[in-house]
């Protein structure tokens, strides 16, 4: 076999000038740059000639409204926040209530959209039906019918606070939400948590133990036994030796509501439902197509090994497929953020609700609020990208491809 | 979808026109033949579509007044039904001439939104409905419940004051609607639903069994509401503002829908100058000398006008109250046409 001879790589000068001003060389480059500027100049004018008829019409702009007061309620905090703090915490409340409803729909979704892929692809026929009927059924109906089906026709008909489902007396379900004990540390949490830390790190150190015999030597170690003993033994001890690490506030019905005790907005779990839900049936088909794509043969070859059917798929098949399934995976998790501002229509505290929305007509200041918004969640987008693509280079790089 | 092409409208109003304020509303409006109205998506008595998309109510009856001032003919509107949060950037990006939405009268929205309010249509307050089946008597009562209310409107803020003065806890569930915050009250998500006690009355009539369900006595707040023009154009802004004062002034006079051509035959001097048989009133506020007639052919005095939409003519039955003339016991007060 002959090796063509490589041709020298292009001079640095030449290769620069080529990524400048293509075809056209230092001329094109020119040309180039004329095309920003006048882009950068209209961008300029506009943004000027906008100050100054917001001016001359008295409409109030610029950024100093985030630090006046914002004088309102929010029903989901997860930083502390009362209705003296500013529009900038309004804006970091709103923020982190659209970054929780994504990320835990993202986690949902991803889990039943493999699962419903696995089970469209299961021999199992009733199974595969199912897996089938539930895409059809989610994927074709609009989303924000979704959502308030969720919330008005299944979360709305639980039971009042008064009449609510409660679970040995500590957990009450009701159209208020979800009530449970509220965990408060006591003086042995410190001790506990390092015990747990001390306790997982051992029980990581088995397991790799473990594979390394079995990846070595072909045996095979049974080391969960002493993982489980380590994981509860260990805080077990420090809680004899510390005392109690964590005392529950019992919810108890005062008034109203509920008083004590954490709560789970019903606005939160039909936006995490809606959305996960949904998403999902796009993720099933996206990995099911994914993992169509990985060859028959490598399937048989696995099975030839006298592997199982699922370490076929786990070890063999969904890591070839998720370098097909990445990137419009990437697109579900793009889609699944963005339709998280439909939160408004179920009054669900989101960025767009509280700061696009309320902040919006209370400051009357729409060009920054929209502009900030529209800021953050391409913010958010870019971010969501940056590591899925991450994690797609990290795939290919260990499969040398 | 709506707000953002809003918005876009109004960064290419502001970004790219060369022109301040257009002080050319009168004109534009002419020169288009309609009148462009801001409405609310659907509030009894104020401003509400019936089944064949006719507008109806006291807000929809100052528009129809402007519009028979400019036109002589009050079906040249075209009404534009805007969300709370939505009506200020609809103003400001000139897809509006005029807001006529329920909308309270505060210092901040008179300087920081480049909008003027015109008058007072409506002297209201914030309440508090709740089921019967509670047995609250007093909005002090209220600790700890959860309340559902409209996002984007003064409401929100009145409620967070009220309940923190009085060392009350509770929950809070904005939504971006009226009917959306409606629904959610009758599923039971929330013990309460506050807005301005006119708004109470009407979204009352629209639950299923209304008697089941009592306004509070309370009312927590001041909310003037009144149309809104854009800033920097004072002959527009003058043209709202006298048409809703005519429609006082006609109540005050006795001018009603039923008298006005006979009253316009008057010799009374006051008459005279309101009907334009004597000077040019009508002329320097850039319509006709016969406005206040065209004006209360169409919609009728202040008087009628209410009666008609949201008081004892109508389904909503309220009273008077503040609103009545300030020569019967109200505080509606309007300058005199001279």
């Amino acid at each position: 076999m002959s090796i063509e001879p490589r041709s020298p790589p292009p001079q640095f000068a030449f290769r620069l000038k080529r990524a400048l001003g293509g075809r056209a060389g230092w001329g094109g480059f020119a040309l180039q740059i004329l095309f920003v500027a006048v882009l950068v100049w209209i961008g300029y004018e506009i943004v000027e000639n906008a100050k100054a008829n917001l001016q001359a019409q008295r409409i109030t702009s610029g950024f100093g409204f985030l630090n006046n007061t914002a004088g309102f309620d929010v029903s989901q905090n997860l930083i502390p926040y009362t209705g003296s703090d500013t529009y900038a915490r309004v804006f970091f409340v709103g923020l982190l209530n659209t970054l929780l409803v994504s990320i835990i729909g993202i986690f949902f979704a991803t889990v039943i959209g493999f699962l419903v892929a696995l089970g469209r692809l299961s021999p199992n026929w009733l199974l595969s039906r199912i897996s089938g009927g539930y895409v059809e059924l989610i994927r074709n109906l609009p989303l924000l019918f979704q959502l308030l089906f969720w919330y008005l026709a299944v979360l709305a008909a639980l039971p009042n606070p008064r009449q609510g489902i409660s679970l040995l007396g500590a957990v009450f379900l009701s159209n208020r939400g979800l009530v449970i004990p509220r965990p408060n540390g006591e003086p042995g949490f410190e001790p506990f948590v390092v015990a747990l830390l001390i306790a997982i790190v051992a029980a990581v150190v088995l397991w790799r133990y473990s594979r390394r015999q079995l990846f070595q030597s072909g045996k095979v170690i049974k080391v969960w036994p002493y993982a489980l003993g380590f994981l509860i033994g260990l805080p077990l001890l420090s809680t004899l030796i510390f005392g109690k690490p964590l005392t529950f506030e019992i919810p108890e019905l005062k008034g109203f509501n509920f008083s004590g005790g954490s709560r789970v907005i019903p606005e939160f779990v039909a936006l995490t439902i809606a959305l996960s839900t949904y998403t999902a049936a796009f993720i099933a088909e996206i990995v099911r197509a994914g993992i169509l794509s990985v060859h028959r043969g490598q399937m048989e070859a696995g099975s030839s090994l006298g592997l199982q059917r699922g370490s076929v798929l786990r070890l063999i098949v969904i890591p070839q497929a998720m370098r097909v399934i990445l990137p419009p995976l990437t697109n579900q998790y793009l889609n699944l953020t963005k339709n998280s501002s439909l939160a408004v229509a179920i009054g669900y505290p989101d960025l767009v609700s509280v700061f696009a929305g309320t902040t919006l007509s209370q400051t009357g200041q729409a060009i920054e609020i929209i502009g900030i918004t529209m800021g953050v969640y391409l913010l958010i987008s870019l971010v969501t990208s940056a590591i899925m693509s991450f994690y797609g280079w990290r795939i290919g790089r260990s499969m040398g491809g | 979808m709506k707000r953002a092409s809003l918005v876009f409208t109004l960064v290419l109003a502001a970004g790219l026109s060369s022109e301040a304020a257009s002080a050319q509303t009168l004109k534009t409006v002419q020169d288009r033949g309609l009148l462009s109205c801001g409405v609310s998506q659907g509030l009894p008595g104020f401003s509400s579509p019936d089944d064949k998309g006719n507008w109806t109510g006291l807000d929809v009856d100052v528009c129809r007044a402007i519009a028979a001032a400019i036109f002589n003919d009050p079906t040249k509107v075209k009404f534009v039904p805007l969300s709370a949060k939505d009506r200020f950037t609809a103003l400001q990006s000139g897809e509006i001439d005029v807001l006529s939405r329920n909308t309270t009268w505060t210092l901040s929205r008179d300087t920081s939104l480049g909008a003027n309010f015109t008058g007072v249509t409506y002297y209201d307050g914030q309440g508090f409905l709740v089921k019967k089946s509670l047995k609250v008597n007093s909005a002090l009562e209220l600790n700890s419940a959860s309340v559902c209310v409209q996002t984007g409107t003064t409401t929100e803020q009145n409620l967070a004051d009220y309940f923190k003065s009085n060392n009350m806890k509770y929950e809070v569930i904005a939504f971006g609607t009226a009917d959306e915050t409606v629904k959610a009250y009758e599923s039971g998500r929330c013990d309460v639903f506050t807005s301005d006690v006119s708004q109470l009355y009407a979204e009352r009539l629209k639950l299923a069994n209304p008697a089941d369900h009592v306004v509070l006595p309370e009312v927590i707040s001041k909310e003037p509401l009144g149309p809104m023009v854009r800033h920097g154009d004072d002959q527009w802004f003058d043209l709202v503002k006298w048409t809703l004062f005519a429609m006082l002034d006609a109540e005050e006079l006795g001018i009603t829908q039923k008298n006005v051509d006979d009253m316009a035959k008057s010799d009374k001097p006051e008459l005279k100058r309101v009907f334009g048989t004597d000077g040019n009133l009508g002329e320097t506020l850039g319509v006709t000398k016969d406005w206040v007639s065209r004006i209360i052919k169409a919609v009728g005095n202040y008087g009628e006008a209410f009666d008609r939409n949201v008081g004892a003519g109508s389904k909503l039955q309220i009273a008077r109250g503040l609103n009545q003339l300030w020569n019967k016991g109200g505080i509606q007060y309007a300058p005199p046409i001279r």
